[in-house]
Formats: structure tokens, C-alpha cells, sequence
């Protein structure tokens, strides 16, 4: 049982795909070499910044020998028959054997393949894997055809053995496999012969390289615990910063460095961007201010100094940073006492958000429209909203933005707690809803509960989606440039983690109308002024907005005043009177979406379904607080059941319905009513009916599914004692329409002819 | 380990030491390129060169212009006028990392005290229609050059491929003399009978130019220029294949002067705020259009590697 190792010695692989790249290498060469017929009892793949290594142990040392019998043409068949099977199968008609079969004697081919030995298969499939590894990007190098990552400099590849180690002859694009890597770039280039993976390591480690890169991450963390914890400190947890790290080194060396004075008033998170995304550097905390003191750098190698000169210069590069960063902070604040955050604001009109849809001024001045009109259904204060609406995204033109664009948001906020023109900073709900308003970013992200900060971000992702919408810049498929699922999402989120309960489709529309009077505004000072004046169209758009809406003119002369503005006027009003088919059409979308977070969340979607078929379904906390009661309800054994009840009854009356032509809805007579189960489910839907009705006046959703699932038994006796098609009529449509009264009743809670069986 | 005896004393130094070293490396040196560019990669003998089956090795000096960095000579690192020092050699050699270190080492970096790694970093050109796979090199946590291997350019695949170095002259020479401030770097000697600081050359010129690129650059004129140079390249480039003589000359490299014009008026344009969000990626997508037909064009010539005296 021989052990394998591969060694692929490269240049400096991206730390981002190294994990990877090592799993790729084990899954693809054990598959090849289990499909080649060939065992193992362990394998366990490394990557290093430059190097993917494999050891594999408990090798069989060939693979089984394989028979096959293949049957030929008859005896007597035509020689070209013969021929064409004697090609097909490699052998001469000597080597055939003869068979008897039932239509005669036949040829028969035995095809033995020989066992290969391990070499020979691992060869082939490691020169298999190195040509078509799945990198995400791959390059060529040289005048080579090769493609790898980075250059590919080295291949190790041996079979040990208790005979000792010997070299799988490999060749890939004129790089022969041998038994030698190298160690350390630095600290001990020279190249060195292993005999098996033990010695491999050890000789690594000797040569200042860490095979295991969870080896070198518990390294670096263990490091900087003990330094921390030296200092009085505590570092400031990062896994991903970490991996990436123990990426970037084969020998870590932690190096613990200052932070000049004058830098640590910055905001933490102009410093976390400065060293972490820059200088991926960890940060050591006071534990008692909070405040970032200290930061590590991981050097990938010991010096005869010890580290002085390498910190030293990761000081002054970070200085360098810092000073940036601290210049910018400064005239930024310099700046908001001047002219206060609204009116940095006002330079966002030379931002440009979209072609079609004007700069991001011009959305602020719709998100400000929209954040007035929902701060009352989420009990904010509208002032409040729309002056955080007009200031929320002013950092952009803020200096620290210009140069850090991930700290957008994180700036507004500080720049809002800054003392303003007025000596006086913002309300602090204006300055968190500069932070919060984009949130949530992604699923994982959290939501805001600030009040205003739900106002303005609800207000900010509608207007994206009504805008795109508006200019017909749908996501198709997978391309999404926008992110409007993402901005859709954020609104379902946003509505159910602040259980906001309110109709959504007024709010499209009026996102729509304020788009499309935008859209309409621009084609009438690019082009239309003219000839426009000249038909007959008199004052602005705005004016015959603000009639329409303070009730001075009627829908239909409001579209007449439109009318020199064809197909769009109407699009606009369409949006006033909220029958836009745009917001419409965004409601079934976000219907969608919430399918796929209601699924995520484990409610089926039938259970959507019955649900969005009821009236209100643009009340998205309605919808999903009717969902989840339907969804447990169907959970329970009561549910099930009177599930099957329903769906007798309907089917049944749906029958019956369609036969006769006629709808049995005049109401069941309970003095018509023969037996006991009758009477009973007569008395059962009165006691529900009236539970039902208040509990779905209440939205009461559980209480509703509740009072249904006192009807189980009597549905259930009914349908054991009684027949519906008896050959009395009266009876017959009296129990018909008793059925109607049982459909009627269930579909008050949710359309359950949807739910599937 | 240590090679130099003495690290260097000033910016001009830098630069002659990284000139001899190429020049025992086997590099052609060449000089700058007599036009504004962004970037030494604008040079021909980058561009062009990259091209081809033809082996070639130049380093060189090119002054670069990016007129948006511009900040009046104040900022300690941010220059509208720098300068890059740019080595290309095709195909790459196998050991150009080792070569590269060699380099950092002839300038004084001495590689026993100090922490280099190569750090992810992938390289495109939208404008010149290139990309490659490489990574920028960090010493002690500073980024001191940009190391690629071209696997595009102006839309052909580079076959073979070429390795290109970029190093920022003036940043790399800060970290080594240890100055702050770039207008405090030595320029020439310290002890010259006449010493010159970096900013004792460029700091005027610095807010000549920051004053010209952001606030008096004619826009009607530089958008005419461009609509020019665009015009020129393309009629060079559909010029008849031979002249009035009858000699076929395909012109790639002067209608290449064309396309490193319009990229440097976008440039200018670009820094005078008046090319909005969208018009931006038509102007480069109508500049990286101009390099693919230089390169088309260049392909089709004897240093591009077609046969010498085959029918154009």
C-alpha cells in the first residue's frame, strides 16, 4: 500500500482561491483514481501562497484487472460483419472464442485488461487535472500553452513504500515531475528531496514554511492573543481577515505596532478601513475606551532585527494613510460647520445617479417626497424623515467618501452628530438614519427599527425600484445591474421586522407618479418646450399635479390638461389615481420575492398562493402573518383534515355547479336539514362564522384558522352520514348550497382551493 | 546578502541604478516616449511590443500624466506628473520574480530586513483593450510596483506572453531615501555643489498644470482634439497598404500616436468634471476601439511579427 504526495510549486497564488483550489485538487485526483479503479484510506489536501499539495495514503499499488465478454456477429455472418468486429474490439479471429447461443454458434470476444500499476494511473490523472484546473481566472506564461494560476514552476510527485520513495514519471508541457520543492522565498530558497509526506513537512518546517494553513491561522491568533493580552489589550475578532492572512504567509511573524496619537480620534471605522481592507491589519482594542489602539501586521518572515525595520515601515505607510484620512476628516468637519450637511447635499446635484433618472439630488428630492408621506405609518416624525432624506446621503460629497467609498453612510452619521452652521449637531435620528437608510444590504444584513431611519430606507428603496421600473430597466434572468432584488427584499424586510401594516401599492404608485412627473419634466426642457407651448399646454406639470391633488380638477381634466403630453400624461395620472400598471406589475414582483424569503423560511408556496389570492395582498405584514398562521395551521392534524373536507366539499358543489349550471349561493335552510351531522355542521358554521368574522376584522389570523378547525368534525361526521345527490331536489340543493356555505366560509381565511394535496 | 554597499542617496540615483541593472539584465534601454500618457504601458514599446511572436526586452523611463491627481504640489505623494519606470520583456522569463527582487536589491532594498510579498492584483486597461494576471508587490506593508503577465492586448491574445514591471518611481524612491514629503525628496545629489529637491523641479509645475487641467483647459477645444485624433487615426489606419512608390507600408505606430493622444485628452477632459457618469464608458469604449485597430494594425507589420516581406 504505497502513500502518494503531490507538491504544485508555484508563484503567488491569489489567498482568496488557495482553500479551494486544495479541495479541487484532492476531489478531482481521488475521483480520477477511484474511476481508474484504484483505493485509499486517507487524503488530506494544503495550500500555501505557492504551493496545492496532496498526500494521499493507502494506496492500492495497481488496479484489478478487468475481464469483459463481448458478443459478436454469428459464425456465418457476412466477413464484413466479422471484420467490423474484430476493429471494434482490437483482436484477431484467432483470439475469438465460440459460442453457442440460441440462434446458432456465435463469436464471442474475452477482453482481459491487465491491472495498471499506481504510477502509471496517477500520472495520467494528474496530468489530466494540472490542464484543466478549475481556477477562477487562469493564466499563460512564457511561450508556453500551459494555463495555472501564476506561473507553475515545479511539480513534486512521488509513491512511497516500505522499499522507499520513487518519482511518478509525469511530464506536463515539458515540466518533468521529481521529488524536490523548495523552501521559504526568502529564508531558505534552496530546493531540497523528500521521500514521503512526513519528511516533506518536517523538511518544510525546517526550511520556514507551514504546510497547514489552519496550522498558520491558530498560529497568527494564538500570537496576537499573547500580545494582546501583554499589552492589556484585546484584539478585535476577524475570521475572514485571518484566512486571508494565513494566505498571504508560509511563515507568520505577528509584529504588534503604534498607532500614532494624533490618529486615534478618528472613527473606528476609518481606521478599520484603513488597515484592514488596505493593510490587512488586525486591530488591538482598549477594552475599557473601546477605542482602537494598537494594530498587527503579519510579516512572512524573521529578521535579524527582529521585525524593527518591517514595523517600522507598516507604521509609516499607515501614518501615511492615517494623515490622508485625518486631513480629510477635518475639512470634512471644517466644511459641515459651514455649510451644515444639507448643504453639502446640494452638491449632489453633479452627481449623476442615472442617465434617465436624473442626478442623485433629483432622487433625494423624490426619496424626501415619499419618506413624508410613510413617516406616518411607521409613527415618524415627517419633518424628521424628510430632513434625514435630504441630508442621508450628502457624505458622498464628502472628502473621506471621495476617497473611502465603503465608508458611506458610516460618515454621514459623524458628520451629522458634527456641529452644523447652527453650532448644533442634527437630531440623532437624522444622523442614524445617514447610516441605516441603505440597510438592509443583503439577507444577512441587519434591518433598522429606528423610526425615521425605516422611513428614509423604505423611501430610498422604493424609489430605486419605481425608477427602474419607470425607465423599464427590469433585472431579466441573472442580470440584476441594479440590485433591484436586493432592494426589493430590503423592503419585504424592512415591512416585517417593523410589522408595518399598510397598503404598499399606494406607495409604488406614488413612487411611479413622482418618477414619471420626473421622466416627463426632463423630455419637456430637452425638447418638447416648443412645440408643446405652441399646442397648447398651459402651466407646469407640477401645477396640474398639485390640482389634481388638492382636488381642484377631476381625473378626466386632468388627463385632458395632459393631453398635449400623449401616451406619458396618461401614465402619470394612471400613477395619481393609483392604477399604474407599473406599480402593479412591481407588486407581482415583490410578491415574488417574498415567495423565495417566505420559502427560505420555510413556508411552502402553495400556502403563498392562497394567501396572495385574498384581497389586501399589497400589505405585506398582512400577507405573511396570514401565511405563517396558514402555514402552522396546516401543520396540525385539524388543518390536514378539514383540508380534505374543503376540498370534498368544493369539488363536489365545483361538480355539481358546472352540471347544472347554476351557483348554489342563496344559503342553506337549516329547517331542511335531516339528520343529526346536518344539523350539526349547520350548528358549527354559525359558531364560526361568528369567530371568524371579528378575527379577520382583527387580522387575527391564528385565531381565525382556529375557529375553522371547529368545523373538522362536524365536516367530516357530514360527509360519513350523508349524501349530497339524493334523488330529492330540494334536499339535494339545499345540501348544495350548505356546501357553498362551507367553501365560503373556509375562503374567508386564505383561497385554499390553492393549497396542493 | 546584501549587494549594494550603499543605498541610494537621491531620486536620480533610484533611477540610474534601476537603468544599469536592466541595462546587465539583457534589457534594451530605451527612453521615454516623446508624448502624454497616463501610464509607461502607453509607451509603444509596452503596447506594441506585447505584441507579436518577436522577443523583446526594454526598460525605461516614462513620465506619466494624470491630470485628475493633480493637487497643486501640496499632497506629499499625489503628482499630476510622475514618473514610472516600466520594464517589458517577452516571453516572460521563468525566473522574472527573482529578476524583480535582484532589482529591489540594486536600489538598496535589502531583502533580509524587509517583508516582500506578492499580493493579488489583476491588471486591465479598458482603454487599451488589455488585461493580465500579476500582483502588485508589497515591501512592509507599502505597494512599490505592479507586477503583470499581459494575456490581452488591444484585443489579441499575447502569445507568447510578456512580463511587465511597473514601478512608481516617485513613491518607491520615497520609501528608500526615507522622505515624507515628495517635494522634500532629493533630487540630485545632497552633496552637489547645486542640491535639488523634487520640489525645487516640479512644485511650480505641479500648480501650473493642476490650475490648467482643473480650471482653464479649453473643453471645446480638448473635445475637438479628440474628434481630430480619433478622425486621424482611423484615416491612417485606412490609408491604401503602399504609397505612391508602390512600397507597402502598413503606418501602425503613427496612428498609434493618435490613439495615446485621444486617451490623454479624455484624460484632460475627464479632469475638468465635464464627461458625466455615462459618457465616460462610451469615450473609453471609443479609445479602447482606436488601440484594437493600432493593434490589428501593428500584427500585420514586420516587428509584429509577420513574416518579413510577406504581402501586407
Amino acid at each position: 500500500m504505497p502513500d502518494a504526495l503531490i507538491e504544485l510549486f508555484s508563484e503567488e497564488i491569489p489567498a482568496r482561491m488557495q482553500a479551494r483550489a486544495a479541495d479541487d485538487l484532492k476531489r478531482l485526483v481521488t475521483e480520477g483514481l477511484v474511476q481508474a479503479g484504484l483505493t485509499y484510506a486517507h487524503a488530506r489536501a494544503f495550500a500555501t501562497p505557492r504551493r496545492l499539495v496532496l498526500a494521499i495514503e493507502g494506496l492500492t499499488a495497481q488496479s484489478p484487472t478487468r475481464r469483459e465478454e463481448r458478443k459478436g456477429p454469428k459464425v456465418d455472418a457476412p466477413q464484413q460483419a466479422i471484420e467490423g468486429f474484430l476493429r471494434s474490439t482490437g483482436l484477431t479471429l484467432d483470439q475469438l472464442q465460440t459460442r453457442d447461443d440460441k440462434k446458432g454458434a456465435v463469436y464471442m470476444a474475452v477482453i482481459e485488461q491487465p491491472g495498471r500499476p499506481a504510477g502509471a494511473i496517477l500520472a495520467e490523472v494528474l496530468d489530466g487535472v494540472i490542464r484543466a484546473f478549475p481556477w477562477p481566472k487562469s493564466m499563460r506564461w512564457g511561450s508556453g500553452s500551459l494555463r495555472w494560476v501564476r506561473p507553475l514552476h515545479s511539480i513534486l510527485c512521488i509513491l512511497s513504500d516500505e522499499a522507499g520513495a520513487q518519482v511518478v514519471p509525469l511530464e506536463v508541457d515539458g515540466m518533468h515531475a521529481g521529488d524536490t520543492t523548495g523552501g521559504h522565498r526568502f529564508m531558505a530558497p534552496e530546493r531540497f528531496a523528500v521521500t514521503g509526506f512526513e519528511d516533506y513537512a518536517a523538511r518544510l518546517k525546517r526550511a520556514f514554511v507551514i504546510l497547514d494553513a489552519q496550522e498558520r491561522m491558530d498560529l497568527i491568533a494564538h500570537e496576537i492573543d499573547q500580545r494582546a493580552f501583554a499589552l492589556g489589550l484585546e484584539p478585535v475578532a476577524d475570521r475572514a481577515l485571518l484566512a486571508e492572512v494565513a494566505g498571504l504567509v508560509e511563515w507568520p511573524v505577528v509584529l504588534v505596532g503604534e498607532i500614532g496619537p494624533e490618529f486615534l480620534d478618528l472613527p473606528p471605522e476609518v481606521l478599520q478601513t484603513s488597515m484592514r481592507e488596505h493593510q490587512k491589519f488586525f486591530s488591538l482594542r482598549d477594552p475599557k475606551s473601546g477605542q482602537i489602539v494598537r494594530f498587527v501586521t503579519v510579516a512572512n518572515r524573521e529578521t535579524a532585527d527582529g521585525g524593527a525595520t518591517i514595523l517600522a515601515g507598516n507604521q509609516k505607510v499607515l501614518a501615511a494613510r492615517l494623515s490622508d484620512a485625518k486631513f480629510f476628516w477635518e475639512n470634512d468637519l471644517r466644511n459641515v460647520r459651514q455649510i451644515g450637511l444639507e448643504g453639502m447635499a446640494e452638491g449632489l446635484a453633479k452627481v449623476t445617479f442615472h442617465n434617465k433618472l436624473g442626478s442623485q439630488k433629483d432622487r433625494i428630492s423624490r426619496i424626501e417626497a415619499l419618506a413624508r408621506e410613510i413617516a406616518p405609518l411607521v409613527n415618524a416624525d415627517p419633518n424628521q424623515a424628510a430632513l434625514a432624506a435630504r441630508v442621508a446621503k450628502a457624505d458622498l460629497r464628502s472628502d473621506m467618501v471621495g476617497e473611502f467609498p465603503e465608508l458611506q453612510g458610516a460618515m454621514g452619521l459623524y458628520y451629522a452628530r458634527a456641529p452644523q452652521p447652527d453650532g448644533a449637531p442634527l437630531p440623532e435620528a437624522v444622523a442614524l438614519a445617514c447610516r441605516e437608510h441603505y440597510q438592509p444590504l443583503g439577507p444577512s444584513d441587519s434591518v433598522p427599527t429606528n423610526l425615521v431611519s425605516v422611513a428614509v430606507a423604505l423611501a430610498d428603496k422604493i424609489d430605486t425600484l419605481t425608477g427602474f421600473w419607470a425607465i423599464d430597466e427590469k433585472p431579466t434572468g441573472s442580470k440584476d445591474p441594479y440590485a433591484l432584488r436586493r432592494a426589493a427584499l430590503g423592503v419585504i424586510r424592512l415591512v416585517q421586522k417593523n410589522n408595518i401594516s399598510s397598503p404598499l401599492l399606494r406607495l409604488l404608485n406614488d413612487g411611479d407618479a413622482l418618477n414619471e412627473l420626473f421622466i416627463l419634466n426632463r423630455k419637456l426642457n430637452d425638447t418638447w418646450d416648443k412645440t408643446v407651448g405652441g399646442a397648447g399646454f398651459e402651466g407646469s406639470i407640477e401645477q396640474i399635479v398639485s390640482d389634481f391633488a388638492a382636488g381642484n380638477k377631476s381625473e378626466s381634466e386632468t388627463r385632458l390638461r395632459l393631453m398635449p403630453l400623449p401616451s406619458t400624461g396618461d401614465r402619470l395620472v394612471d400613477a395619481l389615481v393609483g392604477k399604474s400598471s407599473r406599480a402593479a406589475d412591481l407588486l407581482a414582483f415583490l410578491h415574488d420575492r417574498l415567495k423565495v424569503h417566505l420559502r427560505d423560511e420555510g413556508i411552502r408556496h402553495d400556502v403563498i398562493d392562497a394567501c396572495l389570492a385574498m384581497p389586501g395582498n399589497d400589505d405585506l405584514t398582512l400577507l405573511v402573518n396570514r401565511a405563517e398562521a396558514l402555514s402552522a395551521f396546516l401543520k396540525t392534524d385539524d388543518g390536514e383534515n378539514l383540508i380534505q373536507g374543503f376540498r370534498r366539499a368544493n369539488n363536489i358543489l365545483t361538480q355539481a355547479e358546472q352540471k347544472d349550471g347554476v351557483e348554489y349561493s342563496f344559503g342553506p335552510d337549516p329547517a331542511l336539514a335531516e339528520t343529526g351531522e346536518e344539523k350539526t355542521l349547520f350548528a358549527a358554521l354559525d359558531h364560526a362564522e361568528q369567530a371568524i368574522a371579528p378575527a379577520m376584522k382583527a387580522e387575527d389570523f391564528p385565531a381565525a384558522m382556529a375557529a375553522m378547525a371547529g368545523l373538522r368534525a362536524p365536516i367530516d361526521a357530514f360527509f360519513e352520514a350523508v349524501q349530497i345527490n339524493t334523488d330529492n331536489q330540494i334536499i339535494r340543493r339545499n345540501r348544495l348550497n350548505l356546501l357553498h356555505r362551507i367553501r365560503a366560509t373556509c375562503l374567508q381565511v386564505a383561497d385554499l382551493t390553492r393549497i396542493e394535496g | 546578502m546584501t549587494q549594494t554597499t550603499q543605498g541610494p542617496r537621491s531620486f536620480q540615483e533610484i533611477i540610474l541604478r534601476l537603468q544599469t541593472y536592466w541595462a546587465t539584465k539583457g534589457c534594451a534601454i530605451l527612453q521615454p516616449y516623446d508624448m502624454e500618457g497616463g501610464a509607461g504601458t502607453f509607451h509603444p514599446a509596452t503596447t506594441l511590443r506585447a505584441l507579436g511572436n518577436r522577443p523583446w526586452a526594454a526598460a525605461y523611463v516614462q513620465p506619466s500624466r494624470r491630470p485628475t491627481d493633480g493637487r497643486y504640489g501640496e499632497n506629499p505623494n499625489r503628482l499630476q506628473h510622475y514618473y514610472q519606470y516600466q520594464v517589458l520583456i517577452k516571453p516572460s522569463p521563468p525566473d522574472l520574480q527573482a529578476l524583480y527582487l535582484g532589482s529591489l536589491r540594486a536600489i538598496g532594498i535589502d531583502d533580509t530586513l524587509h517583508d516582500i510579498r506578492f499580493v493579488e492584483d489583476d491588471w486591465e486597461s479598458p482603454t487599451l483593450g488589455a488585461w493580465g494576471l500579476g500582483w502588485e508587490v508589497w515591501c512592509d506593508g507599502m505597494e512599490v510596483s505592479q507586477f503583470t503577465y499581459f494575456q490581452q492586448v488591444g484585443g489579441h491574445d499575447c502569445r507568447p506572453v510578456s512580463g511587465e514591471l511597473t514601478y512608481g518611481l516617485e513613491r518607491l524612491a520615497m520609501y528608500v531615501l526615507g522622505v515624507d514629503h515628495v517635494m522634500d525628496m532629493p533630487f540630485n545629489d545632497p552633496d552637489a555643489p547645486i542640491p535639488l529637491t523634487y520640489g525645487d523641479v516640479f512644485r511650480q509645475t505641479e500648480q501650473e498644470y493642476s490650475r490648467w487641467n482643473f480650471d482653464q483647459a479649453d473643453t471645446d477645444m480638448l473635445f475637438q482634439h479628440f474628434q481630430d485624433a480619433e478622425a486621424e487615426c482611423e484615416r491612417i489606419l485606412a490609408a491604401p497598404g503602399a504609397d505612391a512608390a508602390g512600397r507597402a507600408i502598413v503606418m501602425a505606430h503613427p496612428a498609434y500616436d493618435q490613439c495615446i493622444k485621444a486617451s490623454h485628452l479624455f484624460n484632460l477632459l475627464d479632469a475638468r468634471g465635464v464627461i458625466s457618469v455615462t459618457e465616460r464608458q462610451a469615450y473609453i469604449g471609443r479609445v479602447r476601439a482606436l488601440a484594437r485597430k493600432c493593434a490589428d494594425a501593428f500584427v500585420m507589420t514586420e516587428a509584429g511579427g509577420a513574416a518579413a516581406g510577406a504581402p501586407a
